[in-house]
Order: structure tokens, then C-alpha cells, then sequence
């Protein structure tokens, strides 16, 4: 099976579970943001707190590596804040604004046609920052275990409990 | 907005937990590339689609289209696949609307489809320009950043919501406002 075929599936796989957790929509995003409805937050901290067992567990077991991003204050700090702020206007994120045009929300077309013109732009405007913003604060490719200095194995059933006190939390408040 | 108590964002989101995981391993096995779930790459990739029919000297020489070219790779087809899914299960359980504005904007900017494009234009424009700068988006930081328990993760995505909260309680306040 080649990279696109496998890509299709897992796609296809991801948009039908976006959708059937309810998070492809405006109101969703936006509940979000708003503290009113913590719909997505429930469904990424779900995906998070299997996913970071699972991969961990395959990471354990020597089968695959690791790929984290690097941390680059600079970039993550500002790139991170411009994401929110437009994230909040437009309401989808990028992976979300294709799946809601699925379900028939077309007005997410203008959120994709904007996000294609915000990467044209971001590609004119890397080669200046590549030398400035991008290069501040560069502390590589690290992980909180790594950081910490402990065992992936201790963090992953801290986070584990939090995240379950959270959902508590957020159902106790019936967001 | 109460709401019942569901188990459908939980089961949901779990179930991606365990496509990530079978996602990462059975590419790793197939491809020998291990892949992990994210999505804005893919718009540096179509924007190089599109400017190459303008401009292709342009997309040549730029240093982000070299680093980031435009091709349809395993991250394009899972975008492409996300819509296809999101229809797919949406027809099936009768949850498909067509929508030309989303109801919490109609409440507080009215009803119209330009300031609604206009709106989402500029709004995905600068997120977009964030993301890449970022270097990932919720699915690539915040998904399979924490997964892999990744610093960057963790600090895009309090950066994500942060801002996100501040700018929509601007944007979305009910009294007192412009209007």
C-alpha cells in the first residue's frame, strides 16, 4: 500500500470520528473559547490521553521514535498567539474547517480559502524571519520527561489523573 | 449552554487516540516514515499548487516551498480524507446541514454571507500565518505534540486557547457592544 492510499484511510478514519464527536463545529470552537461548552476539549484530551499511552507503548517496545516538533520560544509564542486570535474569528481550525465543509457547513470554505492565502503569505515572509524571530529561543527537540529528567512512564500517569480530575471538573459544572 | 452528559466526545476522542497510535505504527511498518496526525502543512503545499500556476519561477526560488514543496503526500491525502469521512458519517446518521452562516456569528454580526467570508477570511489568513510559524495546529501541536508528551506542544497549545479566549470574548461579547 503506498502514502497517499494510507493517508486516504486514516483520513477517512479521522474525519468520520471528528464528526461524530461533534467538534467540526463553529459552536463548538467557539463554545470552547467562550468557557461555555468544553466539547473539544473533551475529545482532545480523550485522544491525548490514549494516544500518549499508546505511543509511548510502542516507543517502549523499540518500534518507533519519537518525532516531537522543536521548541522555538519565539516562534510558539507568537505564531501560537496569531493562531488564537484568528482561530477565534473564524472558528475552525485547519484540520476541523475541511471536515465541517463535509457536514455541509460551507461557510468554512472561507476559512480554508483564507488559511491557503495566510500560508502563501507566511512563505514570503519566512526568509526574514528564518534569521531573527525563528531563531530566538531555539531549545530543540524536547519532551516534558525528557526536561524533567524522568521516566516518560512516571508523567504519563500524572497527566493521566489531571485530565481525568478535569473532565470531573467540567462535567460537575455541565460544560 | 447546560448540557445532558455524553459519552460521545470521550468515546470519540479515544477512538482517535487509538487511530494515532495504530496511525503511527502501521506506517512506520508499511512506509518506513513514521507519520503523525496534522493538517497545516497541507495548505503551504496547496498554496505551492496554486502559485506554481501563476508563478512558477516564484515557487522555485522561494526557501518555504523548498523546504515545504508542493506535492500530495500522505498529510494531503488524510486532509482530503477528513472531508470525505466528516460527509460520509454525517449524511449516515442524518447530521448533515447545509449552513451558509454558523448561528453563534448570526447572533452577534447578523445573518449576511460577505461579513461571515469576509470574517473567516481574514480569521484563517492570520491563524494560518500563526500555524506555520508555530510550525503545527491543534492536530500536529496539540494532538500529536502531546501524545509524544513534546514541550513545543504543550506551550502551543496554552498559547492556542489563551488567545483564542481573550480575542472571543472580545469578538463574541453579548451586551454592550457595537451593535
Amino acid at each position: 500500500m503506498n502514502e497517499q492510499w494510507l493517508g486516504l484511510i486514516t483520513g477517512v478514519c479521522f474525519g468520520a470520528l471528528l464528526q461524530q464527536g461533534r467538534v467540526l463545529r463553529f459552536e463548538k470552537q467557539v463554545g470552547a473559547m467562550l468557557l461555555k461548552d468544553m466539547t473539544i476539549m473533551k475529545f482532545m484530551m480523550s485522544a491525548i490521553l490514549v494516544g500518549m499511552v499508546g505511543i509511548h507503548l510502542l516507543v517502549s517496545m523499540e518500534i518507533v521514535k519519537l518525532s516531537p516538533k522543536a521548541t522555538l520560544l519565539g516562534a510558539l509564542i507568537v505564531g501560537g498567539a496569531m493562531f488564537g486570535a484568528g482561530w477565534a474569528v473564524m472558528g475552525f481550525c485547519p484540520g476541523t474547517s475541511v471536515g465541517a465543509l463535509g457536514e455541509g457547513r460551507w461557510h468554512a470554505l472561507w476559512a480554508i480559502l483564507g488559511m491557503t492565502a495566510g500560508a502563501a503569505l507566511y512563505a514570503e515572509a519566512y526568509g526574514h524571519l528564518q534569521k531573527n524571530l525563528l531563531a530566538w529561543g531555539n531549545f530543540g527537540k524536547i519532551t516534558l520527561p525528557g526536561a524533567l529528567g524522568l521516566n516518560p512512564w512516571v508523567v504519563i500517569p500524572v497527566l493521566g489523573v489531571v485530565f481525568i480530575l478535569v473532565f470531573v471538573f467540567f462535567e460537575k459544572k455541565g460544560l | 449552554m447546560q448540557q445532558r452528559f455524553s459519552w460521545r466526545p470521550y468515546l470519540a476522542g479515544a477512538l482517535v487516540g487509538v487511530l494515532a497510535t495504530l496511525s503511527v505504527l502501521v506506517s512506520t511498518q508499511v512506509l518506513g516514515k513514521t507519520q503523525f496526525l496534522g493538517a497545516s502543512t497541507t495548505f503551504v503545499r496547496a498554496a505551492g499548487f496554486i502559485e506554481q500556476e501563476v508563478n512558477p519561477a516564484h515557487v522555485k526560488t522561494n526557501p518555504y516551498f523548498a523546504k515545504t514543496a508542493a506535492k500530495i503526500d500522505w498529510q494531503f491525502m488524510l486532509v482530503i480524507g477528513i472531508f470525505i469521512g466528516a460527509l460520509a458519517a454525517s449524511v449516515v446518521d442524518g447530521s448533515f446541514k447545509l449552513e451558509a452562516v454558523p448561528p453563534v456569528w448570526r447572533e452577534r454580526f447578523g445573518g449576511g454571507v460577505g461579513r461571515r467570508a469576509v470574517g473567516a477570511f481574514l480569521g484563517g489568513a492570520v491563524a494560518m500565518f500563526g500555524a506555520r510559524m508555530a510550525d503545527g495546529c491543534p492536530s500536529g501541536h496539540g494532538l500529536s505534540g502531546l501524545m509524544q508528551l513534546s514541550v513545543s506542544g504543550f506551550i502551543a497549545l496554552a498559547l492556542f486557547f489563551g488567545t483564542g479566549i481573550l480575542v472571543a470574548a472580545v469578538v463574541y461579547r453579548e451586551k454592550g457592544g457595537l451593535r
